[in-house]
């Protein structure tokens, strides 16, 4: 009876599906692929393919394209809190002051403060200063939560005010002083040579990211079958899974045709004995720590956005929130934890950028919450609140800070520079008006 | 039918203002298992807010409600949930960016063994409570925002059914409604009764109202004008109770009652 149901279901799909002749939209159907991200990953190629004509080739190597992972995953960390910030129609703008300040503790601990305590290059050190750093901006968003939601303070006011504090907090950590280096260990989370895993590590990665999507796949499906929902055509469920295996072998095989500068791995083989081998030695980067983080992080919050309740309640809140309170939502209580996420992704941030610069200055994280932001916004996350995806806002920072670093190659000064990124911002919202009224 | 002598629901001198606006004032009700109660009045007579305060959304300033004999904390949505009151909101308190299983399990979502939603479960479910109330359903997987008002109206009660409710208020339920749904909700309310529900029916149009409640309890400038059962007056008489407050002689006075002179 039940394999009725599922038989009778899967042909009316179908038969909608021959319904439409256009053999792309039929392939969006079945496949039932996000079209807003796909255009997304559109944009993104143009750019990509756009600098590397005007750079002369430069854009899209190995090199170009590691540095440009490294560089997003700071700003793509944050944006994935962001979105359940905007999705409930608040905002923060305090981001980039709060990871100045935890830049500014994680800096001092381990510089100063630990190392007088447990003794210099501990390997404890990097931990207690991480788990600081989250801690800080986790802290630091309870206290912009409780304000927001229980005081009901405006969060634009709340964070305003906290861009303010935290970046003046910042600067009175030290007076002003710029602190370094960083821990050894600690350096790694900002990547470089040492920064990265390596060409083996990279491919197991990608070999488990590989099972992991043909899982997911195979995992919603049987449960789509527990209940005799209609299912999607296998060959749609194929064509998925090898787009996304595809995507990921493709991503470490970039990584990994990028090798470490010939000084370094000089100095690395004579440091092991290994013997040079004509035409250079060449030692795989791999995916680079930061990278991995800022992969993992939106693997969490994906999780968290789609598969708990927690997620479930901050976009209904987004849509309305006066019916989730009156679905009887604790929507306080929600949104005080949707900011002490974010401060915590703001902490691990804060450790990204510390280690990547391996010092803690005053100015590190300035205007960061304006590209978070963009992110979030570029990724599909709407202002008037209820829609956006983890994914959106990450693709979002990578096109952000595609422009920037292809503007950077191709020559463009500064100031054209921020021209550039404040048009696109505008320009893709615009556009994302213009789907949004067509789609409804 | 009546004969049950603990009232499910007690609301005893009820009153709250909005800044200097009285909307209820010494509002008393009482609702018995398997009872549908009729709440009329003019828009602006009190009812939404008075049913609020049951519900949760509003606290009052003063008065007492008493279920099953026994005092009642309702000081939010979650307590009135708790007590088995379950409400369908005048303005369609939906949740418009997610879908409609999502919106009928709000706040209270089927989880799996490792505490993360269980959607196709919950899809399962909504599939099957949908299909009684509303078989032409299909949208499962929109946004209910891309729903038409009648499908919405739908989804929210679909979810005030869904959990068992002892006591269901209905603030205007079909006023989105064309005549074949509203006929539809009439069925559901007499079977909702049949299984020993008690029903507050909310609305301003007396037609709504008159053939489904066993009560009606009349509310005029945020007081209750008086209540009668629908066998002992006419639907004339509960109109001049409506625009005049005058009360016939089936019915029992309330504090809103125009004396005669
Ligand atoms: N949240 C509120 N704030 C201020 N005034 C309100 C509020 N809710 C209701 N009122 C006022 O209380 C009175 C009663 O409204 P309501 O209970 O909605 O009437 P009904 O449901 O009988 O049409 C009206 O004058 C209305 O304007
Ligand atoms: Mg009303």
């Amino acid at each position: 009876m039940a394999e009725q149901n599922l038989i009778a279901s899967n042909a009316t799909r179908r038969a909608v599906d021959m319904a439409s002749h256009n053999p792309i939209r039929r392939f969006l159907t079945a496949t039932e692929l996000d079209t807003r991200l796909l255009g997304m990953v559109g944009a993104l190629v143009i750019i990509w393919i756009a600098f590397n004509l005007f750079s002369g080739g430069l854009f899209l190597t190995p090199r170009n394209l590691w540095n440009l992972s490294v560089q997003t995953a700071s700003v793509a960390v944050m944006a994935t809190g962001m979105v359940l910030v905007i999705v409930t129609r608040n905002i923060d703008l305090s981001v980039g002051s709060i990871l100045g300040f935890a830049a500014m503790i994680m800096g001092v601990l381990q510089a100063e403060i630990l190392p007088q305590m447990l003794g210099f290059s501990h390997p404890g050190i990097w931990v207690l200063a991480l788990l600081a750093g989250i801690l800080v901006g986790g802290g630091i968003g309870l206290l912009h939560g409780v304000i927001i939601a229980y005081f009901k303070v405006p969060a634009f006011i709340v964070t305003l005010g906290g861009f303010l504090v935290w970046r003046g907090a910042a600067w009175w950590v030290t007076r002003g002083r710029t602190v370094a280096p960083m821990d050894q260990t600690f350096q790694l989370i900002g990547g470089g040579p040492a920064g990265a895993i390596g060409m083996v590590p990279s491919w197991i990665v990608a070999a488990l990211a590989c099972i992991a999507i043909v899982a997911v796949i195979a995992l919603g499906r049987r449960q789509r079958r527990r209940f005799s929902f209609s299912l999607r055509p296998l060959w749609a469920e194929a064509t998925l899974a090898s787009l996304g295996c595809g995507a990921v072998l493709a991503a470490v095989a970039v990584a990994n045709a990028y090798p470490w500068p010939i000084r370094i791995a000089e100095r690395y083989a004579a440091e092991n004995n290994i013997p040079i081998p004509e035409g250079g030695l060449f030692i795989s980067h791999g995916i680079a720590i930061p990278v991995l983080i800022a992969v993992a992080v939106g693997v969490v919050m994906t999780f968290i956005t789609n598969r708990t309740r927690f997620g479930r309640y901050v976009f209904a809140m987004g849509g309305n929130p006066e019916a989730a309170d009156l679905a009887g939502i604790n929507t306080r209580w929600v949104t005080v934890k949707i900011f002490v996420l974010m401060g915590a992704l703001v902490g691990i941030a804060s450790a990204i950028s510390v280690a990547r610069l391996n010092a803690a200055t005053n100015a590190l994280g300035t205007l960061d919450e304006l590209y978070v932001i963009a992110a979030a916004v570029i990724g599909g996350t709407s202002l008037s609140g209820g829609v956006g995806t983890i994914a959106g806002a990450m693709l979002g920072a990578l096109v952000m800070q595609s422009l920037q670093s292809g503007m950077v190659l191709v020559g463009i000064d500064s100031p054209l520079q921020s021209i550039v990124v404040g048009l696109v911002l505008v320009f893709a919202v615009w556009l994302d008006t213009l789907y949004r009224r067509k789609s409804n | 039918m009546l004969d049950n002598k603990v009232p499910l629901v007690e609301m005893h001198d009820i009153s709250i203002s909005f800044g200097g606006l009285k909307a209820v004032q010494g509002a008393s009700l009482e609702l018995y298992p398997g009872e549908v109660v009729g709440l009329l009045g003019h828009n602006g007579a009190g009812k939404s807010t008075l049913i609020k305060i049951l519900s949760g959304a509003y606290k009052r300033d003063s008065g007492s409600i008493r279920i099953d004999g026994q005092p009642a904390t309702i000081n939010n949505p979650r307590d009135a949930k708790a007590y088995g009151i379950e409400t369908i909101y005048q303005q369609l308190a939906v949740a418009d960016n997610v879908d409609a299983a999502a919106n009928l399990f709000l706040g209270r979502e089927l989880v799996t063994a490792f505490g993360t939603l269980d959607d196709a479960a919950m899809e399962s479910r909504a599939r099957e409570v949908m299909g009684r109330l509303n078989p032409n359903f299909r949208r499962f997987k929109e946004p209910v925002k891309a729903l038409s008002g009648g499908q919405r109206q739908s989804v929210a009660i679909a979810r005030a059914i869904l959990f068992n409710a002892r006591i269901l208020i209905m603030d205007e339920p079909t006023a989105a409604l064309g005549p074949q749904e509203t006929q539809q909700v009439g069925e559901l309310i007499r079977q909702l009764k049949a299984d020993g529900i008690g029903i507050f029916l909310i609305s301003h149009d007396i037609h709504d109202v008159f053939d489904l409640a066993d009560r009606v309890v009349v509310m005029k400038n945020g007081e209750v004008v008086g209540s009668a059962r629908t066998s002992d007056v006419s639907k004339d008489e509960v109109l001049a109770m409506i625009i005049l407050g005058k009360v016939p002689p089936g019915a029992v006075p309330g504090p809103g009652a125009v004396r005669d002179s």
